[in-house]
């Protein structure tokens, strides 16, 4: 990352302390969402019900609710709950690139080491209705890094976004970007390996090979400490391996993107030969090609809304990609790898309706409880359902509607996002601006350079002085 | 030129079919079979259509409650309440049904671009060197295109499609999206020259609309402005020529007088018969553009603009209209108000400048309703939206008295939807381009058929 410059630095200390933050809708921690249609997901629609949330837990839903004595009302009326959005698909809120490219086994590195809890698109999303993100290492790498699940608390530390208990999971990637079909080498640089479909399955088929052998050499240890040995050596650490390990354990998730059905469908037999299964098939845009194959090894698939042609592996996407898989059975989300289409994901739900003909529910449930399943955290959110984390989306209109704004986001009880007051800040931190240019402008008369714009407004889309993020990078 | 008849026919049959599949009619799908063998349209005038029972939003006054449009040569015959069906005309009962102006994406890529990334091959998008005024896209438009009936399944009739690239990428050309041969689909050959305005924005010195130079390209201001004055002059310079060419073209003496297609093709620029769509983006930058174009006495339409919102006044009084890029993009900064693309053309639109949605690339250009309908959300009307993909690009465009409303005399390009087409699950289920019914039939949907059913 370049340094920060002053401009930076203003525009970062600015906004993270003027944008407003955490409010905890407390008093007595009970809340009440008052006299909105509630949509549920997972127990139908409720015209005029309430939501009781209780130390940041759905603690009741329906339509007669009684507000205890020194509950904070929230006003619904004419507005529409849904729970949060989850998106299983995002590279947000992780500093500096996502990709450990050097290599074609990553396994060692972890999205969670890099987790900044001041990227504006964690607070970006959340106005979108977006409270919990699948942020993934990039895919560059047949095996990539470790995930890290998080909820949008914008104005926690990184510790504070974690989303406490999520299973966790690794990036696989198939195809173009692994193979690096869209990133020549620099001159003088040499090709890594692997440069084929072929090589990618041969790269991940050796890493499982050895973490076989791995596990073995742990296992051996275990049983001979579990005998009573009391000079038995630890085999060594291998920081790649282990997370293998746990794949084959079933401990840990494999999220693997991938494009084309000939390589998921490659994959998925892979995984059966070493006896475990892929979690997810991201993007998976050809997954209506395979979607009997997915449905009978289990795996979900993870798709965009209607993007194609970006690419020659995206030319047989099709928008009706959702409704096949889910026609066949397979758990299916929408996602968005891109912190721009993660602001209205309700909206690329909707879409299903339009191609596939899924019905409301079914359309809601790809932004929601599937992707929550996907992530085994469906115990905890994705629904509105007693005992559930209160993660809920006040909306003006139905979601699913292009006319729909999000009015009020919460996360464990507590508003994270409210658009009133967002609109009442903004003069404040016009004036604050202001000021700060004002002051620079005299501090630094000879400075060059025109004042009154933060560096990186332009090309850099999200305003941050950061490396573009290539197509081919991590993004899709 | 019109279609060899029996092509006009099968687009028809088509169209036909598919919705007869879609409802899993199949007795209207036998008809349509049989109709296969009936004598065909005649090659010059095409069928006469009635569009009968639909509420009909002519955008050219109130919507008429259960109105009829007739067709007939390819052009809308009569649109009212109280219209007659002429007699033989194929008569589409759109009952429950809305009609609407086919859908206008202002600036898009279509036919020029296939697979944006990894295939070159088919991508003819920036050709080499700043200053191509001569090149026009309907010179590489690909008919075949996989895309076209894409895009015109969501209900997008036309579009500009321009090259990109360079300071002068070349000109734009308004594309009808059916055709089996360029001459068929094309609407205006040169709709636009698109000029990319250098641009003073830090991180800079690209072109583009302002987006140029990218990480680790900030440079001093000084270095930004000398650049940038070079490339103002190279422009001065270029409709200079041109404006002397003319004169020469038009006074001097042929003996004399050679031809040079760079120049012949700024000549209608410099006369303002041709708009200039500048691509900018930055506030500053658009204000230099505006003054430029104002000085040099060109017709400005503002591409992209993603900060025309900041100069929203001038854009008003000087009546520069803007093509806004996708409402779906991030703010320009973390200081931006986090729906201020959403905001903009609402408040732009508030201002007076007359806008219009595109989506300037190929792989959304059927978002493009949505892109619409996503600022109606945060502040502009729902009217206002409509034109702003319908009549208003028409109007910046010069096609005016012939697109963006359903009114008499005008290309019968309309669509016939399950309702709001901005909502996003609205449905398209007939589509007129050039007064023919055309299929929504596309290559998303044979793939959805041939696995939907997959054993």
């Amino acid at each position: 990352m370049m340094a920060k410059t002053f401009h930076g630095i203003v525009a970062m200390a600015l906004i993270a302390s003027m944008l407003p933050g955490p409010v905890a809708a407390q008093s007595g921690n009970v809340t009440v969402i008052q006299n909105g249609t509630i949509l549920t997901v997972t127990k139908g629609t409720m015209q005029k019900g309430s939501v009781l949330i209780r130390d940041g837990k759905i603690a009741e839903v329906g339509t007669n609710v009684k507000v205890p004595a020194g509950a904070t009302v929230i006003d619904a009326t004419g507005m529409y709950v849904s729970p949060g959005i989850i998106d299983c698909h995002s590279h947000i809120a992780a500093e500096g690139s996502i990709n450990e490219g050097s290599i074609a086994v990553s396994s060692m590195v972890a999205i969670a080491d890099v987790l900044d809890p001041d990227d504006i698109d964690i607070y970006r999303e959340l106005a979108g209705g977006t409270t919990t993100s699948n942020v993934l290492h990039g895919s560059a790498n047949p095996i990539g890094g470790l995930n890290a699940v998080i909820k949008h608390r914008w104005g926690k530390d990184a510790k504070g976004l974690i989303f406490e208990g999520a299973p966790p999971g690794i990036k696989f990637a198939l195809g173009e970007n692994p193979k690096r079909s869209n990133s020549p080498p620099q001159p003088g640089q040499v090709r890594r390996y692997p440069n084929t479909r072929m090589g990618v399955m041969d790269v991940i088929r050796q890493a499982f090979i050895d973490a076989r052998e791995y596990k073995k050499t742990w296992d051996a240890y275990n049983k001979r400490v579990a005998a009573g040995e009391k000079n038995a050596i630890p085999p060594r650490r291998d920081l790649k391996l282990e997370p293998l390990v746990e794949i084959l354990e079933g401990k840990r998730m494999v999220h693997s993107h991938g494009y084309r059905s000939d390589e998921l469908r490659q994959l998925l037999l892979l995984a059966e030969e070493f006896g475990f299964r892929v979690r997810t098939l991201q993007h998976v845009l050809e997954g209506y090609k395979i979607a009997k194959e997915m449905a009978q090894h289990g795996v979900g698939g993870s798709t965009f809304s209607d993007w194609w042609s970006y690419k020659n592996e995206a030319y047989d996407a099709i928008p009706y990609n959702a409704a096949i898989m889910a026609k066949y059975g397979v758990v299916v989300s929408i996602n968005s790898d891109s912190a721009e289409e993660a602001r209205h994901l309700n909206q690329e739900a909707a879409k299903t309706m339009k191609y596939g003909g899924m019905s409301e529910t079914e359309a809601l449930k790809m932004v929601t409880i599937n992707p929550a399943i996907q992530l085994g955290i469906d115990k905890r959110v994705g629904s509105i359902e007693t005992g559930k984390d209160a993660d809920l989306v006040i909306w003006n209109k139905h979601p699913l509607s292009i006319y729909a704004v999000a009015q009020t986001s919460i996360i464990d009880g507590t508003v994270y996002f409210d658009r009133k007051k967002d609109i009442e800040h903004r003069a404040e931190i016009e004036k604050e601006k202001k000021g700060l240019v004002e002051k620079e402008k005299a501090a630094a008369p000879a400075r060059q350079g025109p004042p009154g714009k933060a560096p990186g407004a332009e090309g850099a889309p999200g305003g941050r002085r950061r490396p573009p993020m290539s197509t081919d990078g991590g993004a899709r | 030129m019109k279609a060899p008849a029996r092509n006009v026919k099968t687009e028809t049959q088509r169209a036909q079919r598919m919705h007869g599949v879609q409802r899993g009619k199949i007795a209207l799908v036998a008809l349509t079979l049989l109709a296969m063998l009936a004598p065909i349209a005649s090659a010059q005038g095409g069928k006469t259509y009635a569009i009968t029972g639909a509420k009909i939003y002519t955008l050219a006054g109130p919507p008429i409650a259960n109105g009829t449009v007739v067709i007939k040569d390819g052009k809308i015959a009569a649109v009212g309440a109280n219209v007659s069906v002429p007699s033989g005309a194929q008569v589409i009962n759109a009952k429950g049904l809305e009609v609407y102006p086919g859908m206008f994406n202002a600036v898009s890529q279509v036919g020029l671009v296939e697979v944006g990334q990894g295939e070159p091959g088919t991508v003819d998008l920036n050709e080499l060197g700043d200053f191509n005024p001569q090149i026009v896209a309907a010179m590489a438009v690909h008919p075949a295109s996989e895309h076209i009936p894409v895009v015109r399944a969501a209900g997008i009739t036309h579009t500009v499609s321009v090259p990109g690239g360079g300071v002068m990428s070349g000109q734009g050309s308004l594309i009808h999206m059916s055709g089996w041969v360029i001459d068929e689909m094309l609407g205006k050959k040169s709709a636009a020259l698109v000029l990319n305005w250098p641009t003073l924005a830090p991180g800079g010195g690209g072109f583009g609309g302002g987006g140029g130079g990218g990480f680790g390209a900030r440079r001093p201001f000084s270095e930004l402005k000398q650049e940038y004055e070079r490339r103002v002059t190279e422009i001065e310079n270029w409709l200079e020529r041109a404006r002397h060419y003319a004169q020469a073209a038009e006074k001097g003496s042929k003996d004399n007088f050679t031809r040079d297609e760079k120049l012949e093709a700024l000549v209608p620029v410099v006369k303002g018969e041709v708009p200039v769509l500048v691509m900018a983006n930055d506030d500053r930058d658009i204000r230099n553009a505006v003054e430029f174009c104002e000085k040099q006495k060109l017709r400005m339409i503002l591409g992209r603009g993603r900060e025309a919102w900041k100069v929203k006044d001038l854009l008003k009084q000087k009546n520069i209209p803007v093509i806004l890029g996708r409402t779906h993009a991030l703010p320009a900064g973390e200081d931006e108000p986090y729906d201020k693309p959403y905001s903009a053309p609402g408040e732009l639109a508030a201002a007076g400048v007359k806008i219009a949605f595109a989506t300037f690339d190929i792989e959304f250009v059927r978002r493009l309703p949505n892109e619409a309908g996503q600022a109606v959300g945060y502040g502009l009307s729902h009217e206002d939206a409509l034109k702003a993909v319908t009549i208003n690009p028409a109007q910046m465009f010069g096609v005016d008295k012939e697109l963006g409303t359903i009114e008499q005399g005008k290309i019968a390009n309309i669509i016939v939807t399950s309702g709001d087409p901005l909502e996003l699950q609205t449905d398209v289920r007939y589509l007129f381009i050039k007064g023919q019914l055309t299929s929504t039939d596309n290559k998303h949907r044979q793939l959805y058929e041939k696995y939907r059913t997959r054993p």
